[in-house]
This record gives C-alpha cells, structure tokens and sequence, in this order.
C-alpha cells in the first residue's frame, strides 16, 4: 500500500508545484484523505450490511439474500435505492429541528472516530498525540445523538429507548476506558502509530487479555449491538430510539452503527492485534511482501465478524442485569488490571534496571 | 421542579411481540410495570354464532382457525365432541383411533414448535427460532401431505378421519421423528443451557399452585407449577391408554419451567408417535355414520389435551341438523386473563416474555 | 366414561346446608344439578372446599339460550377424586341476572364477561363487567336467539 503514500506525496508535490504554499496544500492533502477515509467507510457499511445478512444466514441454516448478482452482491444496491426512495416522514408531533439533526449528528460522529485510525504506516488522516483520547471523546458524543432522537421523536417507545442507551452507553464507557488504559500504560503514549510500533515483538493481547475482553464486552455495549442491543430492544421497544424514522434517515442510524462497528473493531485491531504489523514478524510469504493494510484489513475482518457472530448466538440480556454486569463485573476485573498491569511494569523496570 | 410520573404505554395491537393482534395498557415506573389492563376482541369472528348456522360436519373448518397453530388437534376436540353427543365414541374404528393419536400428538409437537420458536424470539434469541422452526417445518410438511394445506388441514370426521395415510407418509414420519433426538440437544444447547436465557428466565413471574388453579390454568401451565394433571393419562380418550408416557411436571412454575415443560413434552410426543406408529392396525378408518348427523336432544362437554391447554366444546342439540348451543372453551382466554397479575411489577422487557409463556394465540383467545 | 358425583347425596348435603337450594337435572349427561341463582356463590365455594367433592377446577362456563329460559352451565372438575359435575342455572328471560363467582374462582372474572357480552346475562358483584370480545358501542348480545344479524 506503498502506492497510496507515494500517490499522496505525488499530489502533495503537484499542488506545491502549481504554485500552492504549503500549508494550503496541507489543507488540500487533508481534505482529500478525508474523503478518502469517508468513501472507505461508506464501502465498508455496505459492504457489513451485505455481511451480516449472509453471516445471520448462515449461523440460522438458511440462505439469506442469495438472487441478486453473485453471492448476492447486488442485493446492496437494491438496499440503497430502496432507502434512498422512501418517503420520509417527520412526525406532526415531533420535534422537528432536533428531530432532523439527530440522525446526521450521529452519522457525523462516527465518521469522526475514523480521523485517527492508522491503516498502515503513514496511512492515518491526523497521527494525533492523543489520538486514542480523541477516539473515546468522539465515541461517547455519538450517546448524544441517541437521545435527541429518542427524545425528539416524541414516541413514548423512542424515549424509553433513548433513556436505555444513555444509561447503558455511560455505564460501559468506564470499563472501556479502563481497559484502554492498560494499553496506554504499557506503551506510555496516546499516540495510536505509537501503540501500533510498541506490539513489534508482541501484541498487546498476549499481556493484556482481560483488558481486550473488557473492551471487547464494552465496545459490544457501546455499540448498540446484541446482546446488549436494549435501546433497540427490537421485543419490546420495537426499534427504539429511531422507531419513527424511515427512509435514509433511518439508514443513517444503521450506516452510524456499522460505521462505529468498523471504528472499535479498528481500535481493538490497533491497540491489542498489532495494528499493521504482520503476525510473527511475517512481512513477506513466499518472496512476496504483504502490505501493512492488508494485515490490517485482516484483523479489522476477523474482528466484525465475531461481533456478528456474538450477535447472531446470544439472547438478549435484561436492563438491570447489563448494569450489574457493568458497573459490578466489568468495572472491578479492569480496574484489577490497571493494578496488575502497574505492578507488572513496575517489576519489570526494576528487573532491567 | 422535578416530578416523576407514570408513563401509559400502549402495547399493541399491532406489536411485534403480542403474538397477533391483542393490546394491553401498561402503566410504566420507569420501565417497571405497575400495572396492565388487557384488551382482546380484535379478531373476533363470531364462530359460536356462525356455528348456530352451519351443519354439524361444516363447522369442523372453521375449528381449524381457532387456534391457528393446531389445527388437526381442534379438530379432534370437535370431532369428538360430536360423538359423544350422538354416542358414537365406542365405535371409532380402531385405526383411525390411531391415525388421530398419530395426528394429534405431530400436531403438538408443531404448535410447541411455535411456542419454543417465538419464545426464543422473544428472548432475542432469532437462530434459537430458526433452529426450531427446522423441525417445525417438516411437521407442517407432513400435515400438508395429510390435509393438503399447512395449518388448515380439516382432516378429522365425525366417525373417524378423512381418509387413510399410506406407507410413505409413515416412512417419512418415522424419519422425521428420528431427527427430533439429536434436534431437542441443539436446543438445549442454544437455549435451555445458555446463560444470558437463564438469567432472563428462572424465578421470574412465579405463579403459585394456588394462583395457577384459581385462574383455571391448564395444560402446560398447570403441570409447570406443579399440578401432576394431564388429560391423556387421567382421562384417556382414543388409544392413550396403551400408550407409554411420562407426564413432565416441573416445580418452580417460572418462564424456564414453562419453557422446559414443552421442550419435555415434545420429547414425550416423539415417544408416542413412534409407539403408535408399531402398534396400528389395519382396517377401516371411518365408522358408520349417517350421511346426515343428526344428534338426539341434549348436550355434551368434551376437551382434549390440546397443545396449549383442555380444549373444550359445549354442545347443545335441538335434534335438528344444526347445534342449538355450540360454546367453545379456549384455554388460553381464559389464561391470558391472569396475565395483568403475573406481569405486575415486573420489567417490560419481562412482560413480553410472560405474555409468551402463556403461549396465547389470538384466533382462540378471539374466537 | 366421566367419573361423576353422587348426585343423590350432594344435592342432599347441599340443601340441608343452604336450604333448598339444589335439585337433580335430568339431561341425557346424568351429571348435572340444577342451582337456585341467589345461592350459586355459596354452592360453588362450598364445592370447591367441600373435603368430599374438591371440585377445585373450573373447565367451562357457558351460557344456553332456550326457548323458556336462560341457562348458565358451569362445568367443574376435581383434580383429587377426577369426577365431574355440571352445574345448571336457569334464570327468568325477562331479567337475566345472578350473582358473580369471581370471589371463587378468578379465572370466572373473563368468562363472565364473554357471556355478558355475547348472551346479555348480568352478573351482579362483578369487579369489572364490560364488554369483552365485542365494542364498547355494539349493540345488542349476539348469541341470544332473538339476534337480528344483517350482513
């Protein structure tokens, strides 16, 4: 993936020639990766989209969408236009402003995570120095959204659900936190390429493994998804909060969800699978040197699809149940291993020094 | 100034988890039930008044849409009904007795299919529900090579069955009842043994045997409370008496044991089925019956064991072709009345599991 | 065969108790009494605890419509002795009305309603007697005889 830094450069060096400062063309080199980095995700969602179904399917013994195109494919463009052409509908009594906005603030946010994932060497929109900081700030402000929907939807479904995933979001950003810290602790840096160069020799999984459990449980629950999908709560809610949207309002909220479903598998790819590095230090097979995005994609891959796996297993829990699991498993076990971890770095300097 | 106040939420009649189309009023704490009111009607199609107006033989169709999920074992209730007000059950020929054992017990393991499918839905479970609608398809399948439709075979008569079933519906049967024992283990692997299903299901909504007897609980329900209380061994009807079954009787009476209680009692039909299937004789599968049924004045009362509870028919005849009184005792109408009580207090997400266990169906419930 | 009381001696029992309140029906069931209406919330909780009868299930509560008179059959059934009794109350075609049995049985409460609904018998000391089945607005009990129904 080389190619795509050269090309960047290759751009960077076509705008200065024209005669651009090179701040302007910083502005312009961002704006492109930006869009770069939205057209990814907006493949990836429908791409997910297309994925789920079949994955459901096949864990339900049965086929899933199989007509349109091979293996289906062209069932995402059926999707699209579909969504794109329904008729969208506000509510006479909803609050219409907030109503509006809440969709696309929640999309926005999602998009937002993306800004400091690297893909690959080089390959991150803004290497930013409290980059993992950055990606929780934006993560939590998507809970926002959730609640303007509910609330302004004026639909006594909506508001329940709403109410749901504020509790249940705030409650689960701790242990995720906790379980971040871990990482940081160990590599003593925010910086996400920083985290990524710091699991040459071994990936964080291996000394951090009830840290990725506790991330991995608590990005589930952040994500709104099952088993811990009760602000959709599709039995008895319905579909919760975004029970009165149709149309590409109501995709939004599904493209949010699986745009925020690639940014934490992304997250757990970076900071406990290696990032972009190649698995045992496995650069090139065969002669052939595999690409940092490659193995990055890889990871991200496997990680989605336990998270459809989980989904398509698992009953869903009960409100109060998810909070005892929260704040009297979850918080506890990654707390312990912010101490175990501090114990063990400790230990460890002392042993080299 | 910050006040709380109870939130009236309207569940239904069109909601995914009411099991068609039945509404009850939910006064919400929070997300806590104070207190539900039940609406039912929706569906209300008359049947004991169209009965008023149909011969003897033309109202055995209309049972098949009472409830929905069982259509075979409703008509059975009726049937049978019938018979005993001519006094005609000592002459149902002895296959046919069979066949309708047969029939009846395939026709359960369809509608508890129904009910373990849904309930794992309603669970957030949906493989659950696609694992068991497997089986559950295959039932149907057979039922439609009986009747020629899925849920509405009208099959059962007054004096015996339709016709009789030839060898490969038995051989397929048989195949069928082979895949049930290694089906119920992916069950209970996906379901009964899970523990995110256990923890939504044990100890919550405990009816006491009491509250079970006072609210006229049968069927399945009943045995889940404790109440050893089955029609087909207490008072057998056809050829149950030679069969050997256990009765399942469960003691917690919460949504696991009502959930358990149909996992065993399908096991239970499976083992029935196939003792039928050794034992059925040759012979005739239709007793004489006057071309025109004609019941002598009077009435009967009979029930069944049906799959979600005693289905009961009263009948009432004027000696004309036509029933004078035709009361159709559905169990889970008079079920669902207690589910206001076993749903106070409890989280909503509950009460759509509660209201499941019941395993209401509305074209009984509405008739 | 349905296992049924001793009608001789309950009936006996019965109205030495509540005096003169229940007597034999002859139907082709042999399994019926017949009940005065004021008494049927005493004759159904004495029934239902009676140690010699346990009658302690309620299967059915139906309502006929003859030509003479009104009649609500109560069908019960023991879970400890598996015998059976029908229970027969006929009331007058101009006032159909007797009391609730809700206080003994709950599971009464949604039968008593259908029949209101659907054959107009009233129930007095019912907690909540409305329609059930039907709408609020209908007019008229369906499965009386004397129904007009224009479809």
């Amino acid at each position: 993936m080389q190619i795509l830094i050269n090309l960047a450069n290759g751009i960077r060096s076509w705008l200065e020639g024209m005669g651009l400062s090179a701040a302007s063309a910083e502005v312009i080199m961002s704006a492109v990766g930006a869009l770069a980095v939205v057209i990814f995700i907006l493949t990836h969602v429908i791409i997910l989209i297309l994925a789920e179904r079949r994955v459901a399917a096949f864990i339900q013994i049965r086929k899933g969408p199989n007509r349109l195109g091979p293996l289906g494919i062209g069932q995402v463009i059926a999707d699209v236009v579909k969504t794109l052409s329904k008729e969208d509908i506000i509510p006479a009594a909803a609050d219409k402003f907030v109503f509006k906005i809440a969709s696309t603030t929640l999309f926005a946010t999602a998009l937002l995570t993306f800004a400091v994932i690297p893909f690959s060497k080089g390959m991150v929109i803004q290497d930013l120095n409290i980059g993992i900081f950055y990606f929780i700030a934006m993560a939590s402000t998507g809970t926002l959204s959730i609640l303007m929907a509910g609330w302004a939807s004026n639909n006594k479904y909506a508001l329940i659900g709403g109410m749901r995933a504020v509790a249940q979001m705030i409650s689960y950003e701790i242990p995720m936190v906790f379980s971040i810290l871990g990482v940081v602790m160990l590599t003593g840096s925010l910086k996400m390429s920083d985290i990524v160069l710091a699991q040459k020799n071994m990936w964080f999984i291996v000394p951090q493994f009830i840290a990725f459990v506790v991330y991995y449980v608590a990005a589930t629950a952040e994500l709104n998804r099952a088993p811990f999908d009760l602000a959709e709560g599709e039995q008895e809610l319905i579909a919760g909060y975004f029970i009165e949207y149709s149309g590409i309002r109501w995709a939004l909220f599904m493209m949010a969800e699986y745009a925020s479903m690639v940014a934490a598998s992304a997250i757990a790819t970076t900071l406990f699978l290696g990032g972009w590095l190649a698995p045992f230090g496995l650069d090139t097979i065969f002669g052939v040197t595999i690409p940092g995005f490659v193995w990055f994609m890889i990871k991200l891959y496997f990680m989605l699809f336990t998270f459809l796996w989980v989904r398509w297993t698992f009953p869903r829990l009960r409100v109060d149940h998810l909070m005892h699991f929260g704040w009297k498993f979850l918080i506890p076990v990654s707390l312990a291993n912010i101490l175990v971890t501090g114990i063990g770095i400790y230990v460890y300097q002392r042993i080299i020094s | 100034m910050l006040k709380t106040q109870e939130l009236t939420l309207n569940m239904g009649p069109v909601h995914p988890s009411t099991h068609g189309v039945y509404r009850c009023v939910l006064n919400l704490d929070g997300e806590y039930i104070q207190n539900a009111v039940n609406h039912i009607g929706y569906l209300h199609r008359g049947l004991e008044k169209l009965a008023e107006s149909r011969t003897y033989t033309q109202f055995i169709p209309y049972t098949d849409r009472l409830d929905y999920c069982s259509g075979l074992s409703n008509e059975l209730a009726y049937v049978m009904a019938v018979e005993k007000l001519m006094g005609i059950e000592e002459e149902i020929p002895e296959r046919a007795q069979y066949l309708r054992v047969i029939l009846a017990e395939l026709q359960r393991l369809g509608s508890h299919g129904i009910f373990l499918g849904s309930f794992a839905l309603d669970v957030a479970g949906a493989t659950g529900y696609f694992y068991i609608f497997r089986e559950r398809d295959r039932v149907l399948e057979l039922i439609t090579r009986v009747g020629g439709n899925r849920l509405t075979p009208n099959f059962m008569r007054i004096g015996g069955v339709r016709n009789d079933l030839g060898e490969d519906f038995f051989t397929e049967l048989k195949d069928l009842m082979d895949s049930f024992e290694p089906a119920f283990e992916e069950y209970n692997g996906l379901l009964t043994g899970n523990e995110i299903f256990q923890s939504r299901t044990k100890g919550i909504s405990v009816v006491s045997k009491e509250m079970a007897m006072d609210y006229g609980f049968n069927g399945p329900n009943l045995r889940s409370v404790g109440v050893d209380y089955d029609l087909r061994r207490d008072e057998p009807y056809l050829v149950y008496d030679r069969m050997q079954f256990d009765v399942p009787v469960t003691h917690n009476g919460d949504l696991f044991d009502r959930f358990v209680i149909r996992l065993k009692e399908m096991e239970q039909s499976v083992r029935i089925i196939k003792q039928a299937m050794k034992e059925i004789p040759e012979g005739p599968v239709m007793a004489k019956v006057p071309k025109v049924i004609k019941p002598p004045v009077g009435e009967a009362f009979h029930r069944i064991e049906n799959a979600k509870g005693h289905l009961g028919f009263h009948l009432v005849s004027d000696g004309s072709t036509k029933p004078y009184r035709n009361k159709i005792y559905a169990p889970t109408f008079v079920m669902l009345s207690a589910f206001p009580e076993m749903a106070k207090g409890t989280h909503i997400m509950d009460a759509v599991l509660i209201l499941a266990s019941i395993d209401i169906v509305l074209g009984e419930v509405d008739r | 065969m349905d296992k049924i009381v001793d009608r001789q001696a309950l009936v006996g029992e019965l109205n030495q108790k509540f005096g003169e309140c229940a007597e034999i029906f002859e139907d082709n069931t042999n399994q019926s009494i017949k009940v005065k209406p004021d008494k049927i919330v005493e004759v159904m909780k004495e029934l239902r605890d009676n140690p010699n009868y346990e009658l302690n299930l309620i299967m059915n509560l139906s309502s006929v419509d003859y030509p003479e008179n009104f009649t609500v059959v109560y069908h019960l059934n023991s879970l400890t002795y598996r015998h059976k009794l029908t229970v027969k109350v006929e009331l007058d075609k101009a006032t159909p009305q007797l009391p609730s049995i809700v206080s003994v049985w709950k599971a009464a409460d949604c039968m008593e309603r259908e029949v209101y609904d659907l054959m107009g018998i009233t129930f007095t000391g019912h907690p909540n007697l409305k329609r059930i089945l039907l709408a609020d607005d209908f007019v008229g009990h369906p499965l009386r005889k004397d129904f007009k129904h224009n479809a």
